[in-house]
């Protein structure tokens, strides 16, 4: 890609932006861990390729926000929400939505890089492999291939695809994971704090690649840090406490925000 | 360092301004570590001793277990004795039941110059040769009649008392009327031994002959094949109940009181006594069920009773192991519960879970108490066919010939244990082998 399409593209998507429309939308989401509540009556809504960033001290609540959007919160005991999330149109909390069909059309890349400790084409093509994505071997290999180039990691790994996903470094190994949720060809993508675990350089590799990820997907990211949300985020939501504090366009976040808690944490006054 | 030399002044300020040492109990934490690794070093070399003096115990014992004394010489299979009155052709009964042992004797006798009319003599050389010897000569006859009438060199086993006075066992010390063996035996012992027809062969029977009451015949053959079966059931029906169990508690279950006390149960299940499990089958498979007693199947049946507690208790362990990440990867693809625990969870825990499941089945195959109370310690002299035959197992071999009087039977039971021994190494190994191939290397 070069930096006139580049620039063309930046465009376009923020023109799609000013149009607003919205790919998934929560209102009054609660969050129970058994009699604890996490989560007070979040309203955010998620625009469609955009990269949202939630931001928040520990324990805030944004990762819990951000996996009730593919329901992994299932998976905790004793762990129940309330409110109303829809993607698209569909309310992913209602009884006719299959959590597995909800995982493959939001994916999720988390804090630690977990690769299976399989080789680096089955981490590809696993996803693809159990939704029935690939009719042929040539098929899986395009999807690989594909999805591996969308990481960013294609040029590095294309002459060990049969080796160790877990022998790679960790950037790599974070970006692998990132291929292996973009060969679902999710219509999200969730990361939770997916930097976290990496040194700048790599961390520098993902922000660019979250940056064009863009152009195909609707990215949530948790961060702890401000500095990435401004430099990968179209919309920023602050949370504290479980609430919801501000969302706002990113730009406006971290320079003039409503809200004086969002103004207190982001010149690191508290958090 | 030089430039400490030259300014001296320098020196003294570094020392000067240098803060006091702090006692931070060094010494004591040095010599806390020394104690420890020495109290472990002398556990070891404890656990070492006793291993050893276990294994040279049974295996001085027993080594001699796995030669036989042997007599080869030529018999005559004299019509006289086995057929007088030639009636083979009409009354096929007349072989099976001809009088073997005497052509044996004639034999014998016959190469150590006893005179036929020496009642006594024909005694003593008759006490050299095992009984087995009627069923040998038998089945050579039955199978090919022509050799009636003419000289055969036959290899036989020796008498139990024999065998041992041969190996040495036999203290010839002690006064002749309070031995097995007389002297004029132990002189014929010697002349055959060296006329070369008296050796020690590789003994093959102690494999594959059943139960026998004559030591020189006894082997493990019933008792290997009725711990196989009891093996082959115990893999088959424990491994699969066992992990589906464990996966289903570990992975599906909701946690609550219900799956609590389950879980108490099953630890509480795996220290139950084994002879308790003993009574439960008895009570369950024999007397209710109404299977067979003596069998490898209600012995097979009650040691899977017995060790799905342990495998259930390994393979949780190696499920829980597996790291939550694996499993919200596959759960964050969309994979389903079941896909994440078959494709991901389960590969990750094989190593642990055959791991559970051998030691399982080699503390299965140890076990003699369960086998006790349904009747699997039993005279068994052929080897079962099928799981429903009557068989025994090698812990009860052991047991059942450690009660016998003959000295003969003293090396036996211990080369039985050997035996025993061998087959848990083997399982052991074969785990590692199993651990090391499933074992991911990246």
């Amino acid at each position: 890609m070069n930096m006139m399409s580049e620039a063309a593209v930046e465009k376009a998507l923020d023109k799609k932006m000013n149009d607003i429309s919205y790919k998934m939308i929560g209102k009054d989401v609660s969050v129970y861990y058994g009699d604890k509540r996490a989560l007070y009556d979040v309203n955010l809504n998620v625009r469609e390729n955009t990269v949202t960033a939630l931001i928040g001290p520990s324990g805030c609540g944004k990762s819990t926000f951000l996996r009730t959007l593919n329901r992994m919160n299932d998976t905790i005991d004793g762990c129940r929400v309330t409110g109303r999330i829809t993607l698209d149109t569909d309310d992913i909390y209602d009884q006719n939505i299959d959590v597995v069909e909800l995982r493959a059309r939001v994916g999720m890349v988390f804090q630690k890089p977990n690769p299976f400790p399989k080789s680096i084409y089955e981490n590809v093509a696993y996803g693809p492999r159990i939704h029935g994505l690939a009719k042929s071997k040539a098929d899986m290999d395009a999807i690989v291939e594909k999805s591996l180039q969308k990481a960013g990691l294609w040029n590095e790994v294309k002459d060990r695809l049969q080796e160790g996903g877990t022998g790679l470094s960790g950037g790599q190994q974070q970006r692998l994971c990132i291929a292996r949720a973009v060969a679902v060809s999710p219509e999200v993508i969730l990361m939770d704090e997916p930097c976290s675990a990496l040194d700048p350089i790599a961390t520098a590799k993902v922000e660019e690649l979250i940056h064009e990820l863009r152009a195909n997907f609707t990215i949530v990211i948790v961060t702890h840090s401000m500095q990435q949300a401004a430099r990968v985020s179209q919309r920023t939501a602050m949370f504290h406490l479980g609430n919801l504090v501000e969302e706002n366009d990113t730009d406006k976040m971290f320079t003039n925000p409503d809200d004086q808690r969002t103004q207190d944490y982001i010149m690191g006054r508290f958090g | 360092m030089s430039q400490v030399s030259t300014s001296p002044s320098m020196a003294t300020l570094g020392a000067a301004s240098k803060p006091e040492r702090r006692d931070i109990g060094l010494r004591g934490r040095y010599a806390a570590e020394r104690r420890f690794r020495l109290f472990g070093m002398a556990a070891i070399a404890f656990g070492l001793l006793f291993l050893f003096l276990l294994l040279f115990t049974v295996v001085s014992k027993g080594y001699t277990a796995f030669q036989q004394s042997m007599i080869t010489i030529p018999v005559e299979f004299s019509e006289q004795i086995i057929d007088k009155n030639n009636e083979r052709a009409t009354n096929p009964q007349k072989l099976v039941s001809a009088n073997y042992p005497v052509v044996a004797r004639n034999a014998l006798a016959k190469v150590l110059g006893v005179s036929e009319d020496d009642r006594a003599g024909l005694k003593a050389v008759n006490g050299m040769i095992s009984d087995s010897v009627r069923v040998q000569l038998r089945d050579l006859v039955t199978a090919n009649p022509s050799i009636i009438g003419t000289t055969q060199t036959v290899t036989f086993l020796a008498h139990g008392d024999l065998d041992s006075a041969f190996k040495g066992q036999i203290d010839l010390s002690v006064a002749e009327n309070n031995r097995k063996i007389s002297d004029k035996q132990v002189g014929w012992m010697n002349t055959l031994a060296e006329s070369g027809a008296l050796s020690k062969h590789f003994n093959t029977g102690l494999f594959v002959n059943g139960a026998s009451s004559r030591p020189e015949a006894a082997g493990l053959g019933v008792a290997v094949v009725g711990s196989l079966y009891m093996m082959l059931i115990v893999l088959v029906l424990s491994l699969p109940i066992g992990v589906a169990a464990s996966i289903y508690l570990e992975e599906f279950a909701p946690k609550n009181r219900f799956t609590d006390l389950i879980e108490v149960n099953i630890n509480n299940l795996a220290a139950v006594p084994s002879i308790v499990y003993g009574l439960l089958g008895l009570a369950v498979f024999i007397n209710f069920a109404g299977f067979p007693r003596s069998a490898a199947l209600v012995g097979g049946l009650v040691l899977t009773l017995m060790t799905l507690p342990t495998i259930i208790i390994a393979t949780r362990a190696a499920l829980k192991a597996v790291p939550p990440s694996i499993r919200s990867a596959a759960l964050g693809l969309g994979a389903s519960k079941m896909q994440t625990v078959f494709h991901h969870v389960l590969p990750l825990a094989m190593p642990g879970i055959l791991t559970g499941t051998i030691i399982g089945l080699a503390h299965a195959l140890g076990e003699t108490a369960p086998l006790l109370l349904i009747g699997m310690v039993a005279f068994v002299a052929d080897v079962p066919g099928t799981p429903l035959d009557p068989a025994t197992a090698l812990p009860v071999q052991i047991y059942m010939w450690a009660n016998e009087a003959e000295r003969a039977f003293v090396e036996r039971t211990s080369g039985a244990i050997m035996v025993l021994l061998i087959f848990l190494i083997l399982m052991n190994v074969g785990a590692i082998l199993l651990r090391r191939r499933f074992e991911r290397r990246w």
